[in-house]
């Protein structure tokens, strides 16, 4: 087992820039995610780590030992990807003997077998052993191509959206079974994902990557509720965070639209300063005595929760709140926040004034 | 059934303006196909079939007797026959083989990005390209014995390629590897092309070798395209007439080909080299029969 670092990559396609001086610290162990939109870098850093491609400037350490000349079978990783990459014209059994029976192992048949016999049991696919991997479900192919990187018991394991071409309900079950995994084998993981709730659910860590560039690293509940900038407060949580423009007067807030005036419990920024107020939709309240007042332009139940969509004159903010709640579109409410989970962004570049 | 599976004609187009409807029109595309087909192929073929049994003799007038199975008999026990087929057989195997390494190797080669690569490939599919006789002319010179520029190359002095009872069946397969081998490179690039990236990186995580990933992945995802060449490959090369023919003229390169030839028209025996000729094509079809069978086999795999 390993723990990896990455040091000042870069890396260019032609005129794109893929990845723009990345820091990245893996410890041994850690159940690493990387989310990001399409295009933001995240499969390259993956990549790089795996050697597949390398980097145009910065080191790659594993286990501290400078990696980044080493091609991908001296780094002794595993990678699965989102198109599994089942060697055709193959059993399973023979997919997953495949990485064994390279000269580097020199394992004899009896160990070959258990070895495949036992991931096959691990990922419940002992009865599929002598199928033609053409003839698998989606599901079934991805476990085996989970199984064959878990068979070489490689130091660190590289996940480049392994569940994203699954159905929903498959996606829950084998995000459940990957964190087991995980936990099992103990080994360091990283994981790369544009699915915010599989990041939320499965990271130890969390690393944010927009264009190239890693915004903010950090456990999931730091970038829930201390993002660093408003684009790694809108990258996770459903409905996104609320941003609202205003400014701070007299430790109350002022909205630009409307001109509503909600409480603050400790206004980070100076009197008269302009802000950009970030709320999470279950922080916003919907009372009778709440301090301002908008209409409800849209409502989505969700059988646990309500989400709504309130109208302040042209700003639309979401909230959600209880399934029970008996509200209609075009209700006038009342609504106020929890002054204590305000986040206050700078307008001009979005950052965190909290963490700065 | 025809009719149903065929897309209606849009009312409103040209075709239907003129007053033709969609059977016309099919009628129209293949009445000539199948009248041709009819008398260019499959009349002279029954034709020569009811030859077979005579011993007819084009160059005469005299009337065909019915001789039964007799030219059939004659043939299959004819030592000098066999000996044109164990030539061809040596032919075909040394042709083909060769074909399939040479054209398979330019593909591996081919395969990766490199600069030029269109015009390289352009470059290299033009043997094909040229007649087989215009081949043989200009490889006759190349491989002459007192001027030829291969002698003079290899500096063999004046070793006769051509005439050398030894060696010309290799040279005539020579010049067919030169020429055909880039249909095998065509065919095998595309099936290499088609081999999907990401199974290369799968392999090179999993810590396999060139040679593992080679016979594991890339060979058995290009078999069937691979097998296809083969096909053709050896059915041309078993027919194989005109560059044999330009190029050598000697009893150890006479193809079944060539004997089929001289037999029917130097020597006027119609009967007889019909029935040779029918024992050749259930030959061809009987080894394309067993390809096909293979072929069927690689790709269930």
């Amino acid at each position: 087992m390993a723990d990896i670092a990455l040091q000042g990559i870069s890396k260019k396609f032609g005129p794109n820039t893929a990845m723009r001086n990345v820091d990245i610290d893996v410890k041994d162990g850690e159940f690493f995610v990387l989310l990001g939109q399409t295009g933001a870098g995240k499969t390259t850093t993956l990549r790089i780590i795996a050697g597949l491609e390398k980097p145009d400037a910065g080191t790659v350490m594993i286990e501290g030992q400078d990696a980044t000349a080493w091609n991908a079978a001296e780094r002794d990783v595993a990678l699965v990807l989102q198109q599994y990459s089942l060697y055709p014209r193959l059993t399973v059994r023979g997919n997953l003997e495949f990485p064994l029976k390279s000269r580097t192992h020199n394992l004899t048949a009896d160990e070959i077998k258990e070895r495949v016999e036992r991931a096959a049991e691990t990922l419940q696919i002992t009865p599929l052993l002598d199928r033609k991997v053409e003839k698998l479900s989606g599901g079934e192919m991805q476990r085996v191509s989970i199984g064959r990187a878990i068979v070489r018991k490689p130091r660190v394991f590289l996940m480049d959206e392994p569940l994203s071409a699954l159905d929903a309900n498959l996606r829950d079950v084998l995000r459940v079974e990957l964190k087991k995994l995980h936990q099992e084998l103990g080994a360091t993981f990283v994981f790369v994902t544009h699915d915010q709730v599989e990041a939320m659910s499965m990271g130890d860590k969390i690393g944010v990557l927009d264009r190239g560039k890693l915004l903010q690293v950090g456990t999931p509940n730091d970038i829930y509720a201390k993002p660093i900038n408003t684009f790694v407060a809108r990258s996770v949580g459903t409905p996104p965070m609320n941003l609202i423009d205003g400014m701070i007067k007299a430790g109350t807030a002022v909205l630009d639209v409307g001109g509503h005036a909600l409480p603050l419990a400790n206004p980070v920024g100076s009197d008269g300063q302009k802000i950009r107020f970030g709320i999470r939709p279950e922080d916003v309240v919907i009372a009778a005595d709440a301090p301002a007042e908008a209409k409800v332009f849209d409502i989505e139940n969700h059988g646990v929760i309500k989400i709504l969509t309130l109208d302040l004159g042209g700003v639309h903010v979401h909230a959600t709140v209880s399934a029970q709640m008996k509200i209609s579109i075009d209700d006038t409410v009342r609504f106020g926040w929890k002054p204590e989970k305000v986040l206050y962004f700078d307008p001009a570049n979005g950052r965190n004034l909290a963490l700065t | 059934m025809p009719s149903e599976v065929m897309i209606r004609l849009d009312p409103k187009s040209r075709a239907a303006a003129k007053g033709l409807n969609d059977l016309t029109i099919r009628n129209l595309f293949i009445i000539p196909t199948i009248v041709f087909l009819i008398v260019f192929n499959i009349f002279p073929l029954l034709y020569s079939l009811g030859y077979s049994f005579t011993d007819f003799r084009a160059s005469t007038n005299a009337p065909a007797n019915f001789v039964g199975l007799q030219n059939y008999r004659d043939l299959l026990n004819d030592p000098f026959i066999w000996k044109n087929f164990s030539i061809t057989a040596k032919y075909v195997l040394i042709s083909v083989t060769g074909q399939v390494i040479v054209g398979f190797g330019l593909a591996m080669l081919l395969n990766r990005s490199i600069p030029a690569k269109g015009l390289i490939t352009t470059l290299m599919l033009l043997p094909m390209m040229l007649s087989m006789a215009v081949v043989g002319l200009f490889w006759k010179l190349l491989y002459d014995p007192n001027f030829g520029i291969i002698n003079y190359f290899l500096g063999l002095g004046k070793f006769e390629w051509l005439a050398d009872p030894d060696m010309a069946l290799y040279a005539i397969a020579i010049v067919d590897i030169w020429m055909w081998a880039p249909f095998v490179m065509l065919l095998s690039l595309a099936g290499l092309s088609a081999v999907p990236k990401h199974l290369y990186e799968a392999a090179e995580i999993d810590r396999a070798g060139s040679f593992y990933t080679f016979f594991r992945i890339t060979l058995p995802l290009v078999a069937p395209i691979l097998m296809i060449a083969i096909i053709f490959r050896t059915m041309e090369a078993f027919k194989t007439f005109d560059l044999a023919y330009v190029l050598s003229s000697q009893p150890n390169t006479e193809l079944i080909a060539i004997r089929l030839y001289k037999m029917a028209f130097q020597e006027w025996q119609t009967g007889m080299s019909s029935a040779f000729a029918y024992i050749v094509l259930i030959m061809v079809v009987a080894i394309t029969n067993i390809y096909v069978k293979y072929l069927n086999k690689v790709k269930a795999r």
